[in-house]
């Protein structure tokens, strides 16, 4: 069994290194095989290698292999060494089916495209990343699936290179992703430092002996490392670049911007827990930053007039579920959330891009409208990923995660009733722009016209996305409603069990206050969008809303504020400085050999007796020499 | 054998100083066959007949004869000479007088500062010649050999008679003039 | 007869054939001040060996004697291609490498 687990991540390369290199000289239909075979044999694999690991449990809990050694350089070794435990597998699962049917979908969605094969090698290289970084057995080699997938992610986002916009937008997304990446990098030298090691299992084992408790050494390492999170994972105040990275193709915003990458921080939170939970300080940070995210992405998904912009929003806004989950001590919740999160994120994107694709690229949702009949499948699988995200209760899979988010962020050890109330009012945020959503897509008159409908390749992945944002959730159910664990019994072997506050409060109160949120935020939305368009058209003459609207579409003025704190400093810095004044010294170094060189050219004047007078002077001189030596 | 030796100095200078004095350039071949002529007698009185035939036949024929070929080829008659002669003027002479001169004291007084030694006045076995060149002097003589295969080879090819041929720095500046 | 008075002769001989190289303008004159140089050193190469009675100097002055004669080859020969692109034997007016570099 662990010998065929360095298959998973090295098939995805073995296609990214066929079409990368043959990639010109293959047909469309070779390249969507290779393309997406390679990652759907990775996701049976998986399947698999799951099947097998719930069976029959490994020692330890985790199957371990060591490929070679990577690096050996005095005290410090590095091997490249693969390690799946319960977290990395539930992880592996989403990346690789979830990947698998992106992939799929992808071979009908790029069909035009000119580059097809440039596509499907980016894609292939970042499910490759992504599984290293998620199977790393050490931080060093997470930290190159790490970088990886901010690679693949700039490539991929820019993949349309043509227009300006998309390359900023990739621009972007690097340089604010790096923030995080170094600020993680220096995390990783300091746990090196202390410990003396990378890798993971030793990192649990030693941390808690080594580091004293709410020590200002730890609360730093684990400050750094979740900084690098909140880069990778798009938490306020690192957020602005996932809204503009929507420039990407809709598989690349489903794949690698709402269900794998974007989550690699939540991955990064859970896989360190050891460290996090030495210091209450940080948590509190972590759960603080994701009720913070959550409110701020989710007033500037409603009212955002992009499709793909609302979805972005939207992720992030699920993202700070995920680490408020986390920051509370609700481990379990938040990988519950994730695996829930990313299926129904990625089809929600998948239908999106469809929905796209067959109005000829418009994005904008107020010329759209009325694809109910015209779409059926696209409208019926977007509905159900729009009712998990609503979080509608008992028949979606988000219902069963998002709730048990919120139970956590008053009860658990970490929780406050004021996350709580903030992780509510971001209930009903949600429940409304996702209504917001459905009704002025498919529902009211059609503005635009419906060239073609999505082929088989794309509607297949969707239906599948469909049953599991309604079924997903079935493995995980609250303790007062039939109290199924599946989902937490497996995590929990890695993750440590939520301990929870004294006195409880009753949770089929809390259960059905989450309830009320979300139908009525779904209520409002029906009542402003569907009875009654008036309200709206009325408040549009107030200036306050207006002024609060605009406020909340710039997604809070973030990149303005960034605009005039960092870059336009930097600008006027480098102008002041755009005559380099280091510079100077070097063409000053320049001239002087220049000027020297005028000198001495005058004797190159090109007469053969000048250099035989030339040469004779030396002789003279060097004769006159044995007489005063 | 001194008297021979100091005679033979005396016509070899002489003769040199001819050679570089004339202004018709067979007029100093002919002069330097004297002064070839000249240094082969001081061989031949410092008990070295063998490079003294060779200085004969060597320099003042095969030399000698080259330079004349080429005198010939060029057409060097009259107007080089007086060409020459507008070239020799005494001021021209002045500056290369004066650092040759102040070499050639050098020199002296360095040669004669380390002491002097009779010469001896017995031959050098002929038969040693061949004997240390094929011996100790054998990698010497093989890249003499190279060096003259360079030569032929190279007087072959930069001699031919090939229609104008610039570089190209000089062909820019050709053209931009 | 005292071993200088042959290195004396062979200064003379290089100097003079040194001050024909520096006087001279026209390559041929050059080209026979230069083997009037070799020879000079030939003949303090030869004076060196009989004064010790080795046959070392006479092997070297054969080399100079290959060395000269290669040397007059390619010499004559680019005498003749010089004056047949330039039309001119006057080193003088030969220097195109002259380093015309303005500052």
């Amino acid at each position: 069994m662990q010998e065929v687990l360095f298959l998973i991540p090295a098939l995805p390369l073995v296609g990214f290194l066929i079409l990368s290199l043959a990639g010109r000289h293959l047909s469309k239909q070779v390249i969507a095989v290779v393309g997406a075979g390679v990652v759907c044999i990775a996701a049976i694999a998986t399947i698999w290698l799951g099947i097998n690991f719930l069976q029959i449990p490994p020692e330890n809990g985790a199957y371990t292999v060591t490929l070679w050694r990577w690096m050996s350089v005095a005290n410090f070794n590095c091997s490249f060494s693969l390690r799946v435990d319960a977290l990395s597998l539930v992880f592996l699962f989403v990346i690789t089916f979830v990947g698998a049917l992106i992939h799929i979908y992808s071979a009908g969605f790029m069909k035009h495209d000119r580059d097809y094969a440039r596509f499907f090698a980016s894609m292939n290289l970042f499910v490759c990343a992504m599984l290293i970084l998620v199977m790393a057995d050490n931080l060093v080699l997470m930290y190159l699936g790490w970088e990886g997938v901010g690679l693949c992610s700039y490539l991929l986002i820019g993949f349309w290179y043509e227009t300006t916009a998309n390359v900023q937008a990739a621009n972007k997304a690097f340089y604010i992703t790096r923030i995080g990446d170094t600020a993680m990098a220096i995390g990783l030298f300091l746990l090196f430092r202390e410990l003396g090691t990378l890798d993971i299992p030793s990192i649990q084992n030693a941390a808690p002996e080594h580091f004293v408790k709410n020590s200002s050494l730890i609360t730093s390492i684990a400050l750094l490392l979740l900084a690098g999170g909140m880069g990778k994972s798009a938490q306020v105040p690192l957020q602005t670049w996932l809204p503009d990275a929507m420039a990407g193709p809709s598989p690349v915003s489903a794949l690698i911007h709402a269900a794998t990458m974007v989550t690699a921080g939540v991955y990064l939170v859970a896989r360190m827990h050891g460290v996090f939970q030495l210091s209450p300080f940080v948590m509190n940070i972590t759960a603080i930053v994701g009720a913070v995210t959550l409110l701020v992405a989710g007033c500037s998904a409603m009212v955002q007039t992009d499709i793909k912009r609302i979805l972005a929003y939207s992720t992030i806004s699920q993202l700070g579920y995920m680490f408020l989950a986390l920051g509370v001590g609700a481990w379990s919740a938040g990988i519950f959330h994730f695996f829930t999160h990313a299926f129904f994120k990625a089809l929600l994107f998948l239908a999106a891009g469809a929905v796209i694709e067959s109005l000829h690229h418009e994005h904008g949702i107020f010329k759209m409208g009325g694809l109910k009949n015209k779409l059926p499948v696209v409208f019926y699988t977007f509905l159900a990923g729009a009712a998990a995200l609503a979080a509608l209760p008992l028949v979606t899979a988000g219902f069963f995660s998002k709730d048990q988010v919120l139970w956590y962020a008053w009860s658990a050890e970490g929780g406050s009733p004021l996350l709580w109330l903030i992780a509510l009012a971001g209930a009903f945020i949600t429940a409304f722009y996702t209504t917001r959503l459905m009704l002025v897509v498919f529902w009211g008159e059609a503005k635009t016209h419906v060239s073609e409908a999505p082929g088989r390749l794309m509607t297949w992945p969707l239906i599948i996305l469909a049953l599991l944002s309604v079924v997903a959730g079935f493995i995980e159910w609250p303790h007062n409603l039939l109290h199924v664990t599946l989902f937490s019994d497996v995590v929990q072997k890695v993750l440590p069990p939520v301990t929870e506050k004294e006195p409880i409060p009753s949770e089929a109160i809390f259960q059905l206050i989450a309830v009320v949120a979300t139908l009525s935020g779904v209520y409002t939305g029906y009542l402003l969008y569907k009875k009654n368009t008036s309200i709206v058209a009325k408040w549009k003459q107030v200036p306050a809303l207006v002024g609060l609207r605009n406020f909340f579409f710039s997604g809070w003025r973030f990149d303005q504020l960034y605009h005039t704190l960092f870059v336009r400093p930097f600008v006027f810095v480098t102008n002041l400085n755009k005559q380099d004044v280091i510079d100077k010294i070097y063409t000053g170094i320049v001239s002087m050999f220049q000027w020297l060189n005028g000198i001495f050219s005058v004797s190159q004047d090109g007469s053969v007796r000048t250099y035989v007078i030339s040469v004779l002077i030396g002789i003279i001189f060097i004769l006159a020499l044995q007489f005063i030596l | 054998m001194n008297y021979l030796f100091y005679i033979s100095s005396i016509v070899a200078i002489a003769a040199t100083v001819m050679v570089i004095t004339r202004h018709q350039p067979v007029h100093a071949l002919l002069y330097l066959v004297v002064s070839f002529l000249g240094v082969a007698m001081i061989f031949l009185s410092l008990g070295a007949p063998f490079v003294a035939t060779l200085e004969i036949i060597l320099y003042a024929g095969a030399i000698i004869v080259l330079f004349i070929f080429v005198v010939m080829m060029l057409n060097l008659g009259r107007e080089s000479a007086i060409q020459e002669r507008q070239w020799m003027q005494p001021k021209t002479w002045i500056g290369p007088s004066i650092l040759t001169a102040i070499l050639l004291g050098e020199l002296l007084v360095l040669l004669t500062m380390g002491g002097s030694a009779p010469m001896p006045q017995q031959t050098v076995d002929l038969k040693k010649i061949p004997l240390s060149l094929y011996g100790e002097y054998v990698i010497a003589v093989e890249l003499t050999g190279f060096l003259l295969m360079a030569g032929i080879v190279g007087a072959a090819h930069i001699g031919r008679h090939k229609k104008k041929y610039l570089h190209r720095f000089l062909k820019q500046e050709e053209e931009a003039v | 007869m005292q071993s200088y008075s042959v290195l004396v002769v062979a200064a003379i001989l290089f100097v003079l054939g040194l001050l024909g190289v520096l006087t001279r303008r026209n390559i041929i004159f050059i080209l026979i001040s230069i083997e009037i140089m070799l020879n000079a050193a030939g003949v303090a190469f030869v004076a060196a060996g009989a004064r010790w009675g080795q046959p070392d100097g006479q092997v070297m002055f054969l080399f100079i004697l290959a060395m000269a004669a290669s040397e007059v080859s390619v010499g004559l020969a680019l005498v003749m291609q010089v004056y047949h692109q330039h039309k001119t034997l006057d080193v003088s007016k030969l220097n195109n490498l002259k380093d015309d570099i303005e500052v």
